[in-house]
């Protein structure tokens, strides 16, 4: 038993060492700055370096650009996460419904935006919202509504990254939820429909119970991917306008990697990593709940 | 960096042929993550020998101790001497009266202006005061009465134009040995405000979403007048081509009142020596060549970046630009943006920040300023701390 543990240890070591070397370790030396005013003068000069016990984390909640960025993060996760999760059930039940002729070609369709560059992207979605050029307000002229400067707007900036945020991903949750789609017996649905059971009483009994464990997993990856927002805004409005589309992640980069307080840039990240936590926590009883 | 980065490597065989104990190795990194780069380089004791930095980075890079210093193969040199440089331009290098960076190529703000447009507005030359400007700003508005139209493109996403008109209304911009922000003094609040009021007026676009692009923005006169620098004028002639092309010229920037010039930001580019190099004489040699007035020309007619060097200023290449005129003029009235480490900090995020919250009314001038100055205080308390250290 014994020899049978350390062959087990010997051949884990390479993968353990490089965690450790590469995940834990700095993720310790990250907490331990997150205690200290680590930044470019310390770089030079260790000795430049204050150990401020707590007030890194006192700072950020006086800090009203830090409230800001949350209030955006969490504007974004709880109207863009389930409105993704929404689009991609819808999107997947559709391409799983047999009425649908080239499944292939949506499906590919729909996933397209996933895998493309996001940089791409930004650019033409900056043209879509373009308040002048745009085809957005070029075809809300039609039923009357005024232009709107989308991305310069500080109320509807975060709504139109949110709106791309959603085009942009939900391709990838729709394959997930495809995949759990297909593992749901036929003859389920077969006996509702003798029990004469109408198209949304299938989907409220069946579809849905049915597809809770993916759902979870659908949720939590999404939730976490989207309090880590950072690349859409960073590209589409730089945090603006009026910080409004500033988000956590950003906020951090900033001043970790552009003014180099690494010790406040630190400080961000555990409070992002403490919100995440919380919220799987939370994701979890509640699917626990449920099942009970 | 960027296109110096790639086309440097055209001078270099000329240089190893004179200098044939040195070889140059060039390594290209894009300016974007340039400053990035450079200090985790600086972090793994991976810097070069010699190294380019935008000159607003050299007190960043002093404060790591990263850098030489160079006053001693400056006074050993029959070469480089602070009097074949721009005074403002050469002063961006010099920390607590040492010098740490020869100065490259050179840049500053210009106005950038439709000359038709002012024209038609009244005004055969540019405007030489901020009274001028306002008052052309106001008629040109109004010369577009009822289009959606602007005088001039003042983002609140670039700083250099307040910080500008801070720095001619004789603002120090910080206070205290650069330990304290000084943004709501008199003097910048006059700056600020005379500033504000172009948004406030309409006479510059408040969002930076409406143009997409300067150039075509400029084109299509939807502003008429932008401060910018040499990096743009290339684009401009590319996109002002056919009727347009004798439509727009730079000036040197309009001054608080006639007899003061109004001066502009001293930018650009300096060479630099890493600290732990073990080939500095061998660096400098090398940018001693790249300040020898041919090669700054031969550089100029590669990239388009400016000579800092004043006797390449007299090769014929750029007497006979016209849009260089203004370049050389404001050269001469040029200041150094406060050389501490947090200036950029402060510019970028700070600056930006609250120029933006006032231009858009969600603050008033007055507690845009107030509210500047306290971040910018919080942002120097580590400042503080040193100071108080080290005496």
């Amino acid at each position: 038993m014994r020899t049978r543990i350390s062959t087990a240890y010997f051949f884990l070591a390479p993968a353990l060492t490089a965690i450790f070397l590469f995940f834990f370790i700095p993720v310790i030396a990250a907490f331990l700055i997150s205690f200290t005013d680590f930044d470019i003068y310390s770089l030079g000069n260790f000795s430049n370096a204050r150990f401020i016990g707590l007030r890194n984390y006192l700072n950020l909640f006086q800090d009203p650009l830090f409230w800001q960025a949350l209030k955006n993060t969490f504007y974004f996760v709880i109207v863009a996460g389930p409105l993704s999760i929404a689009v991609s059930l819808g999107a997947a039940m559709l391409l799983n419904s047999r009425l649908v002729k080239f499944k292939g070609i949506f499906r590919l369709t729909y996933f397209i935006p996933v895998v493309t560059t996001l940089v791409a992207v930004a650019i033409v979605w900056r043209f879509i919202y373009h308040p002048r050029f745009g085809i957005l307000n070029y075809m809300l002229g039609f039923i009357g509504i005024n232009p709107i400067d989308w991305l310069g707007n500080p109320d509807w900036a975060m709504p139109a990254i949110i709106l791309m945020a959603v085009w942009k991903n939900f391709g990838y949750n729709m394959i997930i939820f495809i995949a759990g789609l297909q593992n749901i017996p036929e003859y389920l649905y077969e006996a509702a429909v003798v029990e004469g059971a109408n198209a949304w009483q299938k989907f409220k009994n069946i579809t849905i119970p049915m597809l809770a464990p993916t759902t979870l997993f659908v949720s939590i990856i999404t939730m976490i991917g989207f309090f880590q927002l950072f690349a859409e805004p960073y590209v589409m409005t730089q945090g603006g306008p009026l910080n409004r589309t500033l988000s956590i992640v950003q906020y951090m980069y900033q001043e970790g990697f552009r003014w180099w307080n690494m010790g406040y840039s630190a400080a961000i990240a555990f409070i992002l990593f403490f919100i995440i936590f919380l919220g799987t926590l939370i994701q979890f009883r509640v699917q626990k709940s449920s099942e009970i | 960096m960027g296109a110096e980065g790639e086309h440097i490597k055209a001078l270099i065989p000329d240089f190893e042929k004179n200098y044939p104990g040195i070889k140059v190795k060039s390594q290209m990194i894009p300016w974007t993550a340039a400053q990035e780069k450079l200090i985790t380089a600086y972090a793994s004791g991976n810097l070069p020998d010699i190294f380019q930095l935008g000159n607003t980075w050299v007190p960043q890079f002093v404060a790591l101790g990263a850098i030489e210093n160079l006053n001693e193969f400056i006074k050993n040199s029959d070469q480089i001497n602070q009097e074949n440089y721009f005074k403002g331009i050469w002063d961006t290098n010099l920390i607590d009266s040492t010098i740490y960076g020869i100065p490259w190529y050179i840049d500053t703000r210009v106005l950038f202006y439709r000359t038709d447009i002012l024209k038609e507005a009244g005004f055969s030359l540019p405007p030489k005061t901020w009274d001028e400007l306002y008052e052309v700003s106001r008629r040109i508005k109004e010369l577009f009465k009822g289009q959606e139209k602007y005088a001039i493109y003042l983002p609140t996403n670039e700083w250099a134009p307040f910080v500008i008109f801070g720095l001619q209304a004789h603002s120090t911009l910080l206070k205290d040995n650069n330990s304290f922000g000084n943004f709501s003094g008199q003097n910048f609040k006059r700056a600020f405000e005379f500033l504000i009021r172009f948004h406030k007026e309409k006479l510059a676009p408040l969002g930076i979403s409406q143009v997409t692009n300067v150039y075509q923005a400029f084109a299509d006169a939807y502003f008429s007048m932008y401060i910018s620098g040499p990096w743009n004028v290339r684009e401009f002639k590319k996109w002002m081509t056919g009727e347009l092309a004798d439509k727009w010229m730079t000036a040197p920037l309009p001054g608080p009142d006639v007899k003061t010039p109004g001066v502009s930001l001293a930018g650009g580019s300096s060479l630099v020596i890493s600290e732990k190099s073990r080939n500095k004489d061998a660096a400098w040699q090398f940018c001693e060549y790249l300040s020898l007035p041919q090669v700054q020309i031969q550089f100029y007619r590669l990239v388009s970046d400016l000579p800092a060097v004043k006797a390449a200023w007299k090769d014929s290449t750029l007497q006979n630009d016209p849009y260089m005129k203004a370049f050389y003029q404001q050269f001469q009235y040029v200041v150094a943006t406060p050389k501490i480490t947090e200036w950029e900090q402060i510019a970028f995020s700070k600056i930006q920040q609250y120029a933006e919250m006032a231009a858009r009314g969600a603050m008033t001038p007055d507690e845009a300023l107030k509210s500047l100055d306290e971040d910018v205080n919080r942002i120097l308390e580590k400042r503080r701390w040193l100071l108080s250290k080290n005496h």
